[in-house]
């Protein structure tokens, strides 16, 4: 059992779990992930690792509310357990000095994004970062990526707060008007889709974080595979991160909505037994 | 024993669930000897004065002793003799390929009717957990001897090598990646098979011996072999098991519906998705389901997908049956439940929907040429044999590759040209000092009974080792 030693609710459904597991902290690295189940029925999910304190042996993650193990954990306070939790699993995101990186992060993933920008820092990079959230209430971490980063631009899909549009305009702009070294793109698969479509056509290379469905995470079931330049890749060990040029998108967004159905199902089931408590 | 006995040739059958029964439940389909079926069978054993079994089983059972005890109805005896080689006999007894070992090399083999000693040590296996009271004298421990072993793993080379050494006053950890202990037996093989509480019951036993399990493991990931070295351990065990699935390399392989035979028993063994949505994790089968291979990890992925629900299951093999790898046994169970086999034939691309899920499979025919280098006919394809099949899931079962995670993290450990660590087959040695190596992960994909023989044999060595009777801690 691992246990929850604080939460926070950085949005009504985004929260954080700084979790007792010095092992883990000892070794976790930027861009890493950690396989969480809640229960003894609970499914086996990848969360990102968004944080590591070695001396205290905890670690953070964030999750957004979405399925069923997603919304189990939301009931979890501080005090409480985890049943299980792996890692630290994946290659670390690859940093050294490139010059100029752009750390593009949407949604939640402002938390995956905040130890990679650090890391990017600290080799020495100028980083600058792009946050993009639908809309103001979202918003979440500014001032902790800000931070680490030498320039941060926020965008909001409704322009509620500080610059109307999608993530990828600023992006565009910076390719445009400034010398890139490297994108680092983290958030929903659409948005590093896009991103990934933004950058191509300057030549710079854009590294992404796939978010398949996984099983086991340690490369034995290959449920996480992704076609990666032509080839088929294991993104728990060969991954997460990838060239997202060469990432097959849609192949990999349809196996992600392959148990849409039995998603819902479960969710009902599960929602219906909490009203009934 | 005065007079010669009378040779018996009725091998006593197990009484199974019935075929239409048994398609649609997860229930164990082999129920077990009654007492007297048991006796029966016993009473078959000539107790040979040279007995050969012995040497078909890579644990050396002592077989014909426990036989003995089993027929004079000496249970508790027959258990201590069992279990004094064999730590795990309840899941031996049903899954190990008797037929190719110990059954093979009986006296009475060669009549065509050897004794059936899985099913006997699959009988003495659950009548001691029937009767946990009396073989108490079991959880006595071995005085500490002061010196530690990591073993990687907790499948059935590790479990065997940790009850070993715990026997012989080690203390030992195991180190395991998912979160429960028994590995391939936990998330590979079917409950119909292999129910999870015998796995767990075994478990339970070697734990009894004072080994330590600790769950959520990745080794290479949370901290290397090398680490374990340097933090007090004196020797460690590699059996991380079955690496990462083979698939097809053909165009479609990764649409939605297909999955590794690894995936689609993960999912139902380790996960329970047969019980979605009570448990969390879905698996999806539709109504025609296909399995690529002819193993048994190819019966196992057919016969859940009919458990499952399936209305249609092949298993499309591209040789002819006789160069099946599955166990008889096996293949005929799938086939009386209802497993269509498609012989020699093999698949050239998928075709998906819109929606990027697989709905056919293009499949052509073969016939067979020459034998290759496995002594097998080799299948050649059949010119214009080309058809399609409509398909809801497809399964490939193909076997394996080594999982990368620990040769990538341990430095100077060799590895074979297949990726597997280079091992000494005696002693499981490595080419590293003190690190030791066995299972699938030293052989490529095998069986548990040639796993549980790696984790005696290296149990046996690391004692060699750690009791200075041999300098020589990996290969030369």
């Amino acid at each position: 059992m691992y246990q929850i030693l604080a939460r926070e609710d950085l949005t009504p459904n985004i929260h954080l779990f700084k979790v007792k597991a010095p092992e883990v902290a000892k070794k976790a690295q930027a861009g890493q992930f950690v396989i969480v189940r809640s229960d003894e029925r609970g499914e086996r999910i990848p969360l990102t690792i968004a944080d590591w304190y070695r001396e205290e042996g905890d670690v953070t993650i964030v999750f957004m509310e979405a399925g069923t193990t997603t919304k189990k954990l939301a009931l979890l306070c501080a005090g409480d357990s985890l049943l299980n939790f792996v890692g630290p699993l994946g290659r670390p995101t690859e940093v050294e000095k490139f010059g100029t990186v752009v750390c593009v992060a949407g949604g939640f993933a402002i938390a995956t994004i905040v130890p990679i920008a650090r890391a990017m820092k600290k080799a020495g990079n100028k980083v600058i970062s792009i946050m993009g959230f639908r809309t103001k209430d979202l918003v979440f971490w500014e001032e902790r990526l800000a931070s680490v980063s030498d320039e941060l631009i926020v965008t909001t899909d409704d322009g509620s707060y500080k610059r109307k549009g999608l993530v990828t305009e600023p992006l565009k702009e910076l390719l445009q008007n400034t010398k890139v070294d490297r994108v680092i793109a983290i958030g929903p698969t659409i948005m590093m889709k896009f991103c990934s479509l933004t950058t191509k056509p300057f030549g710079v290379k854009t590294i992404v974080s796939l978010n398949p469905i996984m099983v086991d995470g340690t490369g034995m079931c290959g449920c996480c595979r992704a076609s990666v330049g032509g080839e088929t890749k294991f993104v728990c060990v060969d991954g997460p991160d990838f060239d997202g040029h060469e990432v097959d998108w849609d192949l990999l967004m349809n196996r992600q909505r392959t148990y849409l159905d039995e998603e819902k199902k479960s969710l009902q089931l599960w929602e219906t037994s909490l009203a009934r408590r | 024993m005065t007079e010669k006995k009378k040779i018996n040739l009725n091998r006593v059958p197990i009484p199974k669930q019935t075929p239409e029964l048994r398609r649609r439940n997860f229930n164990e389909v082999a129920l077990g000897y009654t007492q007297e079926q048991a006796f029966e069978e016993a009473s078959r054993c000539i107790q040979c004065k040279k007995p050969s079994c012995k040497n078909g089983c890579p644990v050396n059972v002592e077989i014909p002793e426990f036989i003995e005890a089993l027929h004079e109805d000496d249970m508790s005896e027959a258990v201590r003799i069992l279990k004094s080689k064999n730590s795990l006999p309840g899941i031996c007894g049903r899954v190990c390929p008797q037929e190719t070992q110990c059954e093979m090399t009986c006296a009475l083999a060669k009549k065509g009717a050897p004794v059936a000693i899985g099913r006997l040590e699959r009988y003495v296996a659950d009548w001691e957990r029937a009767h946990p009271e009396i073989t108490d004298w079991q959880k006595k421990r071995t005085k500490p001897n002061n010196r530690k072993v990591a073993i990687v793993g907790s499948g059935p080379a590790g479990l065997t090598c940790a009850a070993d050494l715990a026997k012989l006053g080690y203390e030992v950890i195991i180190f395991e990646a998912l979160h429960v202990a028994g590995g391939v037996l936990m998330y590979g093989i079917p409950e119909f098979r292999l129910p999870k509480v015998i796995v767990q019951g075994e478990v339970n036993y070697v734990k009894a011996l004072g080994v330590e399990i600790t769950l959520d493991h990745v080794i290479g990931k949370i901290a290397t072999a090398d680490e374990l070295l340097q933090n007090g351990y004196n020797a460690v065990f590699l059996a991380p098991g079955a690496g990462a699935p083979m698939f097809l390399n053909i165009p479609g392989e990764n649409l939605s519906g297909i999955y590794s035979a690894n995936e689609f028993l993960t999912r139902t063994n380790l996960m329970k998705a047969y019980l979605f949505p009570e448990y969390d994790t879905p698996i999806k089968v539709g109504k025609r389901v296909v399995v690529f291979g002819g193993g048994n990890v190819a019966m196992d992925a057919s016969r859940c997908a009919l458990r499952l629900g399936a209305e249609e299951v092949y298993i499309i093999y591209r040789r002819s049956r006789v160069e099946m790898p599955a166990r008889a046994e096996e293949r005929d169970n799938a086939e009386e439940e209802g497993v269509i086999f498609k012989l020699l034939t093999n698949p050239k691309r998928f075709i998906g929907d819109e929606q990027g899920r697989v709905k056919a499979v293009e499949l052509y025919e073969m016939e067979l040429g020459e034998s290759d280098e496995s002594g097998r006919r080799r299948p050649i394809p059949k010119p214009g044999s080309e058809f399609i099949m409509d398909i809801d899931t497809a399964i490939p079962a193909l076997g394996t590759t080594p999982n990368p995670i620990i040769p990538s993290t341990t430095k100077g450990l060799e590895l074979t040209k297949w990726g597997t660590v280079k091992t000494d087959e005696a002693t499981g040695r490595t080419s590293k000092e003190k690190i030791w190596c066995g299972g699938d992960m030293a052989t490529g994909a095998a069986t548990v009974i040639s796993a549980m023989g790696a984790g005696k044999r290296a149990a046996a060595d690391i004692h060699a080792y750690l009791k200075g009777k041999t300098s020589l801690s990996c290969i030369k």
